[in-house]
């Protein structure tokens, strides 16, 4: 039988490891990007909902950085921090940030007053709300923001081929320099959308064990 | 490489009016560049706003919009583009396609909810008054939808001007190529420039939209919000 010229699955096994050696490398990027963004965000986040000045600018400015095209950016940073693996990191690191960031000031802002209000009233310490009233009520809120920027982040770390570190980029562009070698696009293109649907559904089960009082309420 | 030299370069590049004004300089670039965005969401446009009004009129779809939505975030941008060039739409055509293609879902699901959230009571006053469907549809509904759709719009030409920059690696047009050109040639300095052309012309653009959208919304719809882009 001859090839799919779209799709040929003797390109899959001929380049099995090829194949897994982007995928495992575009999936720990992103997991690292997003890891970083959420380690600056949520901080900021709770630092936004006290400081309550500090929201409206620190939402522009991730929106400011937002806006710039990851092609830009990537741009912007490889001639500073060389080409590689580290303007791709601190690209998507910028890009997860304003996501989870606005998540996170929206779910804490939506955490019922009452319930604070009780919880201070039977003597728990401001720390106390925090990590037991206010996080966990904000919790699926900052959730839903990680799961959006993880599946956004997966999409844009193809962009990094303009720095030499894609992932699946690499493969795309590799197929499209060797003679537009569809099969080889297609296969990473769809590597990229699998990799998007696994971390999603991970991410949604541990929210789902992080979250056991949700059970049982419409999803 | 030094991270001075290269900033030197880039100053310099920018510096030269030859740069600007040549042909296929920054100038018809950025030119290339406006039109390529232009039409990417006009096309997005004239599929999204018609079926968006349309589903959010019948109160239907909910599902398909929200699935298209998160479904085009999970594929890669670069991916569509390098497919549709090499299958023989090269160039300016694929990016085209490929940015409507990921503008589409903002504009229909931000039309979808516009259209959808329309006060019920605004509504059934309209049908009280004996209006057909389309009339309510073109008179009351789209609107008090004038926000939404026109925050949609805005979200769509920032995304699609971030998006046809990637066409350069596929042999498109617009100021992707100052890139790409200097990526290929290896002269950093230019990268550079054109990343801070690209980006620059991102922010001025969305500042454009948002005061277009401003200037052209009467006052008491004034209570646009802002969705999330795709891609940045």
């Amino acid at each position: 039988m001859a090839d799919n010229p779209w799709f040929s699955w003797s390109y899959v096994t001929a380049n099995a490891d090829v194949l897994w050696a982007r995928t495992a490398e575009h999936a720990v990027l992103t997991v690292e990007a997003v890891a970083i963004a959420v380690a600056i965000a949520v901080p900021l986040g709770l630092l936004a909902v006290r400081v309550r000045w500090l929201a409206a600018p620190l939402l522009s400015a991730t929106a400011v950085l937002y806006t710039v095209p990851s092609l830009a950016l990537f741009a912007i940073l490889a001639p500073v921090m060389g080409i590689g693996r580290a303007p791709v990191l601190l690209g998507l690191v910028v890009y997860a940030l304003l996501v989870i960031l606005r998540n996170t000031v929206a779910g804490l802002d939506s955490v019922d007053p009452a319930a604070v209000d009780a919880a201070r009233g039977v003597g728990l310490s401001p720390v106390q709300v925090l990590a037991r009233v206010r996080l966990p009520n904000a919790l699926p809120s900052i959730l839903a923001g990680i799961r959006l920027a993880t599946v956004t982040t997966v999409a844009l770390v193809t962009v990094g081929v303009v720095v030499g570190y894609g992932g699946l980029g690499q493969i795309m562009f590799q197929g499209f320099r060797n003679n537009f070698y569809r099969a080889e696009i297609t296969t990473a293109t769809l590597a990229c959308v699998v990799v998007a649907l696994v971390l999603d559904l991970v991410l949604w089960a541990a929210g789902r064990a992080l979250t056991p009082w949700l059970r049982g309420r419409a999803a | 490489m030094t991270g001075t030299g290269v900033v030197d370069d880039a100053l310099a590049y920018l510096n030269d009016p030859l740069s600007w004004t040549r042909t296929g300089g920054i100038v018809d670039l950025t030119v290339e560049h406006l039109l390529l965005t232009a039409a990417a969401v006009l096309l997005a446009a004239v599929v999204a706003l018609p079926v968006g009004a349309w589903l959010g009129h019948v109160r239907r779809g909910a599902g398909l919009v929200v699935w298209l939505t998160n479904a085009t975030r999970a594929v890669p941008t670069l991916g569509v583009i390098l497919l549709l060039a090499a299958g023989g739409l090269f160039g300016d055509t694929a990016v085209v396609l490929a940015a409507a293609l990921f503008a589409l879902p903002v504009v229909l699901v931000n039309t979808y909810e516009g259209v959808r959230g329309a006060s019920p009571a605004a509504r059934d006053a309209a049908r009280g008054l004996g209006m057909p469907g389309a009339r309510v549809l073109a008179q009351v509904e789209l609107p008090l939808a004038a926000g939404l759709v026109g925050a949609g719009l805005r979200t769509a030409v920032v995304q699609v001007a971030a998006t046809v920059p990637l066409a350069a690696l596929a042999g498109g047009g617009g100021l992707g190529q100052v890139i790409a050109f200097g990526m290929g040639t290896q002269r950093y300095g230019q990268v550079l420039a054109g990343g801070v052309l690209v980006a620059a012309l991102c922010l001025v653009l969305d500042g454009a939209v948002a005061l277009a959208l401003r200037l052209l919304t009467p006052t008491p719809l004034r209570a646009a919000s802002r969705t999330a882009s795709r891609t940045p």
